[in-house]
């Protein structure tokens, strides 16, 4: 029973969604909509969830004193700061001081220098792995150098190498990953129908 | 050890402080050169449909990125939205990224200040553009404005009802704005193709990162009609609405990150292909 009521749920609801896809019917709509207002409700709890899973793994890490304790006091006063701000005055919002502040004086600055160091890693990576060890790797090799010399003006030699650069984002590019993109959305379909049939049942849990 | 297995084992901390020199060379000496911009006709698209539209028309822009790539998806941002005040275009904007609300209410006020500054509109807030905020889950977020915007946007981020503001009057879908441009460092670009063109078959085009362009490149022409690429992108899209910008400025640091980064490939190839060569003769 524990295990079946969630099967038939899943089976009657993407049996459902995959025939108002379909068929273009006003009831039908009126029901997917209220399929949407449930995801929002869903969605809450679902971070509420989230939030207490957070709390919960922090604090049972600092209890126990495990490596890096030290970190989860951080994320832990960065939550529970940053929860303070936003329900101050303004909810959030532009007028609220603190939490924008916060926002765009603390969190910016840290997202930003992480994604910066990107360009060093990418920079490091690409001496130490991108050697022309093959015919393939040599392939690879040119098409990344041109994508990258794009950018440079060369004079006379900048129109040509930017048509290249489009050929191979065009023509290449584009045939490979269309490819790869059939195969994945067929592969999905097969997922979808397993879930629904209820051959692949991982997301029920251990239980 | 040689010449050569010096270069091929060159300690990344080398690569890093010359990155960080040239790039930081090329960022202050910015205003000593320029970089020559080609507009590719996947950028031109976009610049061309809005161009097309009249005034009053409505686009919907999703600024679906957090401050990671706030430094290279802004400039194109603030590009197309200058572009659309100078043609009367108003704006919808909503954003499906958790960090997205502060940044996209203190853009949408600096580019209607940029655009009565530079062109003589006077964009303003309810007329001509609107915020409509900030929900989670994005892949329900689309389908749900393919319904109606209220289902999730019942207020606007001022917490306005949507039927109070005057451009969202009539605005019920996707059917009621000429198009959708999602500007997106992440997944939610796959979400907009799958859950909002290929459901709703509106017009739409993408603003990624750099890395993520050629990702997308298989859609255009069928499910996104245009496509803008990091700073090159924008700094197209800046030649085209004739506004030199922050992509503009910001061209030579990444056209020298670029040309460091050749040099390093080509160097470890050389050292890679000589130490090759020298291991060969030996044995």
């Amino acid at each position: 029973m524990k295990r079946r009521v969630p099967l038939i749920i899943v089976f009657c609801v993407s049996l459902f969604m995959v025939i108002q896809y379909f068929v273009p019917l006003d009831s039908l709509e009126r029901v997917y909509r209220s399929f949407l207002d449930y995801t929002i409700i869903i969605g809450v709890f679902a971070l509420l969830l989230g939030i207490w899973s957070l709390c919960r793994v922090n604090y049972d890490k600092i209890k126990r004193k495990s490596e890096n304790w030290q970190y989860a006091i951080i994320t832990l006063t960065g939550f529970f700061i940053m929860t303070i701000a936003g329900f101050l005055s303004g909810w959030g919002r532009t007028d609220n001081y603190l939490y924008q502040h916060l926002f765009s004086y603390v969190l910016v600055p840290i997202q930003a220098t992480m994604f910066s160091l990107l360009a060093f890693f990418i920079a490091s990576a690409a001496f130490r792995a991108f050697r022309a060890r093959s015919l393939l790797a040599t392939l690879l090799l040119i098409s990344g150098l041109v994508i990258m010399i794009r950018f440079v003006p060369l004079g006379f030699l900048s129109e040509p190498i930017s048509d290249l650069a489009g050929w191979i984002l065009r023509v290449p590019n584009m045939a490979a990953k269309r490819a790869i993109i059939i195969g994945v959305g067929l592969g999905a379909v097969a997922t979808a129908f397993k879930i629904m049939l209820g051959i692949e049942r991982a997301y029920l849990g251990r239980d | 050890m040689n010449f050569l297995n010096r270069i091929v084992a060159l300690d990344r901390r080398w690569v890093f402080l010359f990155l960080f020199v040239v790039v930081s060379m090329a960022y202050l000496l910015r205003n000593y050169f320029s970089v020559d911009i080609t507009v590719t006709k996947e950028v031109k698209s976009i610049y061309d449909f809005i161009e097309k539209r009249n005034e009053g028309d409505k686009l919907l822009i999703s600024f679906d990125y957090d401050p990671s790539s706030l430094a290279e998806l802004h400039p194109m941002s603030r590009a197309i939205m200058l572009h659309c005040f100078r043609r009367g275009i108003r704006v919808v904007a909503v954003t499906l990224s958790q960090y997205g609300a502060g940044m996209v209410e203190e853009i949408l006020r600096e580019v209607a200040a940029e655009a009565k500054e530079a062109y003589g509109v006077d964009p303003q807030y309810g007329r001509d553009y609107c915020f409509v905020g900030y929900r989670p889950y994005p892949a329900m977020v689309i389908l749900g404005m393919g319904e109606n915007f209220r289902v999730f946007f019942p207020r606007d981020y001022y917490d306005t009802p949507l039927d109070s503001i005057p451009l969202m009057q009539g605005v019920r879908n996707y059917d009621d704005v000429n198009a959708v441009i999602g500007i997106t460092s992440g997944t939610t670009a796959d979400f907009w193709i799958v859950y909002g063109n290929a459901r709703y078959d509106m017009p739409l085009a993408l603003g990624v990162t750099g890395v993520m362009a050629t990702d997308y490149y298989p859609y255009l022409g069928n499910a996104i009609f245009g496509l803008i690429g990091g700073w090159k992108g924008a700094a197209e899209y800046e030649k085209l609405i004739d506004r030199s910008a922050d992509a503009n400025a910001g061209m030579p640091a990444q056209v020298v990150a670029h040309l460091t980064i050749v040099l390093f490939i080509m160097i470890g190839n050389i050292g890679y292909l000589l130490s090759r060569k020298s291991t060969n003769a030996v044995s």
